[in-house]
Order: structure tokens, then sequence, then C-alpha cells
């Protein structure tokens, strides 16, 4: 497949930053987070429904428009450019690629249509120490008859605090396998412990104490649970490689062009080699991740059966690029770079929290190696 | 009309497939360890063995010595679309490429752009035959990152040049038939004075002294001109405009040198940190290197997509953005670093020098080969300068 975006998903791309421009300027993130750290504009997720960003890649039998991910990447990738504030990462990117997955036909067509619609919002719950692991030892359901019970703690959940549904991974104490159930996020035995974090967001520590549940709940069916989890953690991967390229690119413009202006012993700064060669390797540095991010985002499309590791090293790449370059984007701002009335403060603190989500470069660095047998 | 095309494509590549299957004998198949595996060819090219010899007179006889250019100039008259599915079947068989010349790689494209109709009939056909060795004769001792502070003087004498000065850092110039060369034929202006002449080495007053490396070899030659008669049809393109032909010919330097055209293959680094390091619950034992190796492992995968990218969007009419300058900036970056963790995965192996076991320091040689990656073809600093200049835009002042 050629290493280019097509014609149709060029005209999403600007069709999102056209909308995004005009209604998800930085200014709205920093908005947001001077009103006590407000996570929904309902005005601007309206307008993302409907240009159909919520059925980017819910199939057509669920009357979802099929557009695929590098759709959908463009789509992220321009949010990280404006730093955009939506449930877009937790209700479409995460939980609609792994409720596309789902064998449960009735529940899946349930919530399709409620997250094309925009009337409810769906996130995953699955993290449970301080870094990233497909595996988990809590969360434990009793099968107690017809009833199930839930138990345990979960940590980092992104959008818990707007979410209606909550995606729970857990570990089943009568079949031993990983299940995926889908948890009404107001029942009865829930205790949300909601932090903001540096980029402003706020993601939720959630308790479970004996929450009642259902067959009818359960996302996984006959013990695919693992296999859909990892999956969504892989494609979950890319899509926040994209959004961090959104934000390097972003944050390199924005450099690029204080170069240009900032004027210091009589020449613009830009004129110094010392800062030349260090934008020049940065520049470098984000061809290499357009070129991985897009071959990532192409091979869940085509299901790719590479997808593991591109998807490794679009988030390990993204993770080191994206310290580079909010750093130096920082640095090279000066003074007025480390105060909070610049924009640019906001690109590196995003950066900090994305390159943790599902697995820092460490992480994933670790599983190409694996991937490749040392 | 598409469907005929297709059709006939398929055909071509299966006619291909079993041409070469017949015809490309078995030693020559399989990566290249060392340059002698390539024919060279020149005026005293020797071929290295009897298969050697068939493969490439096999190959010119098929005109397919350089199979895209037009036939008129001796090449193959293939379209991109075939030369592509002829270097696939190449690849799939791990056909040697039967000639190596400086003359398809960077004079060819610099003579179909700029020289005259009957220049290019005359050198393409010769380079076609392999019947001359080029060298290039850019920099000079003073005159490398700077180049265009060029010295060499060509005079007019009527119906001859005079050239005199001298050239450093000539790939091969003990070998060479005939050079390009960047001379001056103007001192009132640095950049509009400088003119591109093909120079036969076997004209009397050009006389070449080898240069060691810190890697023991001596891959380039100092190359000096005493009074060197050149005929006025040497010179190629405008007089005074030759470096527009140096800048376009250094595109081309740069994205060989940038990886692009790797003509060697090693093993994996990973294959032999598990080899000399050992491997423990499968995992290279020392974390430290582990890492290293991943790191490398990942940015030379994410490169290679980042070629095939800029290939893709050169061929959907984009610009990728990606410039040259990058490529050879990155690539040899790349290849410096493995050359450099190569080191730190051998261990006390890594430094032999001249035993039987390295193979006459192979990899030693290698490293200290690679510390030339970064000047030569214009330095890292010169790259980084082009890149912030021209792609960013950044001040000069």
């Amino acid at each position: 497949m050629s290493l280019v975006i097509n014609e149709e998903q060029n005209m999403l791309k600007s069709s999102a930053k056209e909308l995004l421009d005009l209604k998800s300027p930085i200014s709205l993130m920093r908005k947001l987070r001077d009103d006590n750290y407000n996570q929904f504009d309902s005005n601007l997720w309206n307008e993302m429904v409907e240009m159909g960003w919520t059925a980017l890649t819910i199939p057509e039998e669920y009357n979802g428009l099929n557009f695929g991910y590098v759709g959908l990447g463009q789509v992220i990738e321009e949010m990280g450019r404006k730093l955009t504030v939506s449930p877009m990462i937790s209700t479409v990117l995460v939980s609609t690629s792994m409720i596309s997955m789902s064998n449960n036909d009735v529940l899946k067509s349930k919530l399709f249509d409620e997250i094309m619609s925009g009337n409810k919002l769906c996130t995953l719950a699955h993290e449970e120490s301080s870094h990233h692991s497909p595996n988990i030892d809590l969360s434990i359901i009793s099968n107690n008859n017809e009833k199930f019970i839930l138990n345990g703690k979960k940590r980092f959940v992104i959008d818990g605090s707007i979410s209606d549904y909550l995606i729970v991974s857990a570990n089943s104490e009568f079949n031993g396998s990983l299940e995926l159930i889908v948890i009404d996020s107001k029942s009865k035995g829930i205790t949300f412990n909601n932090k903001v974090h540096m980029d402003s967001k706020i993601y939720s520590d959630i308790t479970f104490n004996n929450v009642e549940f259902s067959k009818d709940n359960f996302l996984s069916v006959d013990s695919d649970g693992q296999k859909i989890l990892n999956k969504t953690l892989e494609i979950a991967c890319v899509g926040l490689a994209a959004e961090m390229l959104g934000i390097i690119q972003q944050a390199f413009e924005m450099t690029m062009q204080y170069l240009k202006e900032r004027e210091q012993f009589g020449v613009k700064i830009g004129s110094f080699q010392a800062l030349q060669h260090r934008s020049a390797i940065m520049f470098g540095e984000i061809e290499l991740c357009k070129s991985i991010v897009l071959k990532a985002l192409q091979a869940i499309d085509s299901n790719d059966k590479n997808l593991s590791e591109l998807a490794s090293l679009a988030k390990s790449k993204l993770g080191l690029t994206s310290k580079l370059v909010t750093n130096e984007a920082v640095q090279m701002h000066g003074g007025i770079g480390v105060t909070d009335d610049a924009d640019i403060g906001f690109f590196l603190k995003r950066s900090r929290v994305l390159q943790r989500i599902f697995g820092d470069s460490n992480y994933h660095l670790d599983r190409v190696a694996k991937f490749n047998k040392y | 009309m598409e469907t005929q095309v297709k059709v006939d494509l398929t055909d071509f590549r299966l006619e291909t497939r079993k041409w070469l299957e017949e015809n490309c004998p078995i030693s020559m198949r399989g990566p290249v360890t060392d340059a002698k595996q390539l024919y060279w060819g020149g005026r005293n090219g020797k071929f290295n063995s009897e298969d050697q010899k068939v493969w490439f007179e096999r190959m010119l006889e098929k005109k397919w010595i350089v199979p895209y250019w037009e036939t008129k100039y001796g090449g193959g008259g293939l379209s991109s679309v075939q030369n592509n599915i002829l270097n696939q079947e190449m690849q799939r068989l791990g056909c040697r490429k039967p000639h190596i010349n400086f003359g398809i790689s960077m004079l060819g494209p610099a003579l179909l752009k700029f020289a005259t109709e009957e220049q290019k009939i005359h050198y393409l056909n010769q380079i076609c035959r392999g019947e001359i060795r080029w060298v290039q004769g850019y920099s000079e001792p003073n005159a490398g990152s700077d180049l265009a502070n060029l010295q060499t003087k060509a005079e007019d004498k009527g119906d001859h040049f005079l050239v005199t000065g001298s050239k450093v850092w000539t790939s091969y110039g003990d070998k060479g038939d005939f050079i390009f060369c960047l001379v001056r034929t103007s001192s009132e202006s640095k950049h509009t004075g400088i003119s591109f002449l093909l120079i036969d080495m076997s004209s009397e007053g050009v006389s070449t002294r080898p240069i060691k490396l810190i890697s023991g070899k001596s891959p380039f030659t100092e190359t000096f001109f005493d009074s060197v008669k050149v005929p006025k049809k040497n010179l190629v393109g405008t007089l005074n405009d030759g470096w527009t032909i140096a800048k376009y010919l250094l595109t081309h330097e740069r994205q060989m040198i940038g990886g692009v055209g790797e003509t060697e293959k090693k093993k994996a680094l990973s294959e032999v940190a598990i080899e000399s390091i050992g491997i423990t619950n499968g995992l290279l034992s020392n974390d430290s290197i582990r890492s290293k190796i991943a790191n490398l492992e990942m940015n030379e995968k994410i490169f290679e997509l980042t070629i095939q990218r800029a290939l893709d969007e050169h061929k959907a009419g984009n610009n990728s953005g990606a410039v040259s300058s990058f490529f050879k900036y990155y690539g040899t970056e790349l290849a410096m670093q493995k050359e450099e963790l190569r080191l730190e995965v051998n261990g006390f192996n890594s430094t032999e020098w001249t035993s039987e076991e390295s193979n006459n320091g192979v990899y030693a040689r290698y490293f200290c080969r690679s510390k030339g990656h970064s000047i030569e073809g214009g330095t890292h600093e010169v790259q980084l300068n082009i890149i912030a200049k021209r792609v960013l835009g950044l001040p000069s002042k």
C-alpha cells in the first residue's frame, strides 16, 4: 500500500482542521481549564457528532461510516494540534474499537447507536498500577447464579468523570479468563476519585464494591476478552501516536515562527546555528514520525499481521520525539516558554501524559525487542 | 486498454524471472560482502571470476547494464514500472548488480539533464558498455564544506582548456579512467565562475596519490593536474554555470550515501548480540545493550518507511518535505550509531585489527570507515544548515 493519504482522507483532514480552527482554538482548552477543569464542551461535541466523527470507524451494517483508521487518525492528529478537549479518545478511539470486535450483537448494536448519536460517552477502565500492563490482578467476578459481582480497583480511567459507561476488564473467578464488562457508571457500589493531571484532564481512580451486573453486560463472549483487549490497546496506541504527531508538529511550527520573530543581540534568534541545527534535527525526527504513524494506521485498516510491532514502534517513536520536540519548544521560547500565558507549555504537559497512556516508550521498545526475539 | 497493459506487465515479469533464473550464475546471487564481488569496469577492468564476466556480458547483451536509459544511449529502454519489476525480480533471486560505476549513479543523471545530445550519445553509450570507470573531482584542500571556494583553474586557450590545480577525496582516483571535475573558469564571482569539465585521466599531467585512512584502507586519492590540456568539447553545460550541475549531482550523492543504495548486508545486530552476550529467559542478557539495539532498530525501520513514503509522495505528485540533506544526515547517522554499537556488542573481539578470526579486523575497520560518513558528501553540519535555511526558512541574520 502506498504510504500517502488518499483524496477522501485528505478531505476529512481538511474539514477537521476547518472545524477545529473555528470551534476548538487552543483558547478553548485554556477556558475549560480555567472553568474548574471542565472536561466537556457540549457545543463542540455536537459539532463533532454532526460531522460524523463518532461513526468514522463503525461498520456500515451498524449504520456507521466505516471510514477507517487512517481517516480517524487524521482527525485525531488535527485535534492534537489544537489540544482539543473532547471524549474522542475514550469514546471513539478506544471504546468503539473494542465494541467493534465484540460478539455480543445486542449490546454492540445498542452501544453503537448511543455512541454515534453522541448521547452516551464510554471509556475503558483497565489500568491497576502505576504503569501500563495488559495483565490485571484485581477486579474479580464471582458467579452468583445469574448474577455477577465486580470487586476491585481501577486506575487512570480516561474521561471517567464524564462517561456514561465503563468497559471494565476483569478476571473471572469461574472460568479464569479475562472478561470485558459494560457497566453503567452510575451503578450502585461505584466510587470515583477524580484526579486532575498535568494536561488539565481528569483521570479517575474507580472502586467497585460488590457492583452487580447481568449476563447481558458481557462484551466478551467465549473467553475472547484478552484478544479483544490486546488489539484494542494496539489500536489505541496508534491513535494516541496520531495525537502526538499533531502535538509535535504544532509545537514545532510555533517554535519556528518564534525563531523568525524574536530578536536578541540585534538579530533574529533563528539565525543562530546552535538553534538551527537542533531545529533541523527535529524536522527530520518529525518526518520519521509521520511515516510510522501512517504505516501503523494503514496496518489497522488492512488487518496487517505486523500491527502489534508497528503499534509499538509508533508509540515508542512518538513518545521519544514528543519529549524531544516539546522540550526544545519550551527551551527555544526562552522565559516566555515557562509562563502560563504562553500556549507552548500546554503541548509539553499534554505530551507527558500521552507518553504514559497505554505504555511509554520504554514499555513499547521492550515489546519491539521481544517481537524480534532478543 | 488497462487490462492489456497489466497482462503485458505480467508477461514481462514472468519473462524476466525466467531469463534471470537461466542466465544469472549461482555465484552471482546472494548478498555482497566485499566490494571485490562487484565489477567496476573501465579500461583496466578485471573480472574477479569467470561467472562475473559471464553475468556482465549477458546483461550487456540484454542492454540491462543501465536498463532504464533510452536505447539510443545504450540503455534497455525500460519504463519505470518495468525497471521496478526487473529490480524486484533481481532482488527475489538475490542477483548482484552486473556493474557498478559512478558513471551510472552520478555522472549519468547530470549528463541526461545538462549535456548536449552529442555528448549524451557518446558518454552514456560508453557507460552502458562499462568501458570507462568514472571518478569525481569536487573537493579541494581548501574547498571542503565550502566547496564553491575551489581553485583548480581551467584557462581558455582557444581550442582547449589548460587545467592546473588539485583535487582531494577522489574515490578510487587511482582506478579512474575519466574524472568529472568542477573547475574555476572565472574568478569574478565565487559561485558563477565554476564549470563542469570531463577530463581523461590518461592525459599528460594527471597524477594521483593515495590517502590512507584511519581504517587502514585507501579508497580515496589526491588528484593533481599539472598543465593538463582538455578539449573544449569536454565542457558540460554552460561555461561558468557548473555550480548548478554540482548542486544537482550532490543531491544524488547524498541519496546514495544516505543508505538508500546500501550494497552490503550484515547480520542483524540483535543476532550478533545473542551470540556474544547470551540470552536469559528469552531476553538479551545485557539490558542496557538490549535497549540500545531496540532503539536503533526502531529508527532503522522507521527510516526505511520514510524513504518509502518519500518515493510514494513523489509518485503521487506531492512534495514529501523530506529532502536529500535529511536522508544523507539521518542515514549516515544511523549507520555510524550501528558501527559504534557493534563494538559494544562484540566486546574484546570488536577491536581486533589483523587477526584471522576477525577477518582482518573487518568490523573495527568498518567502524573507523564510518567516521567518514558524517563528513563526505557534505558534513552533518552542512546538511543541517541546508535543512534549516532551505526547508525551515530560518534567517541568515
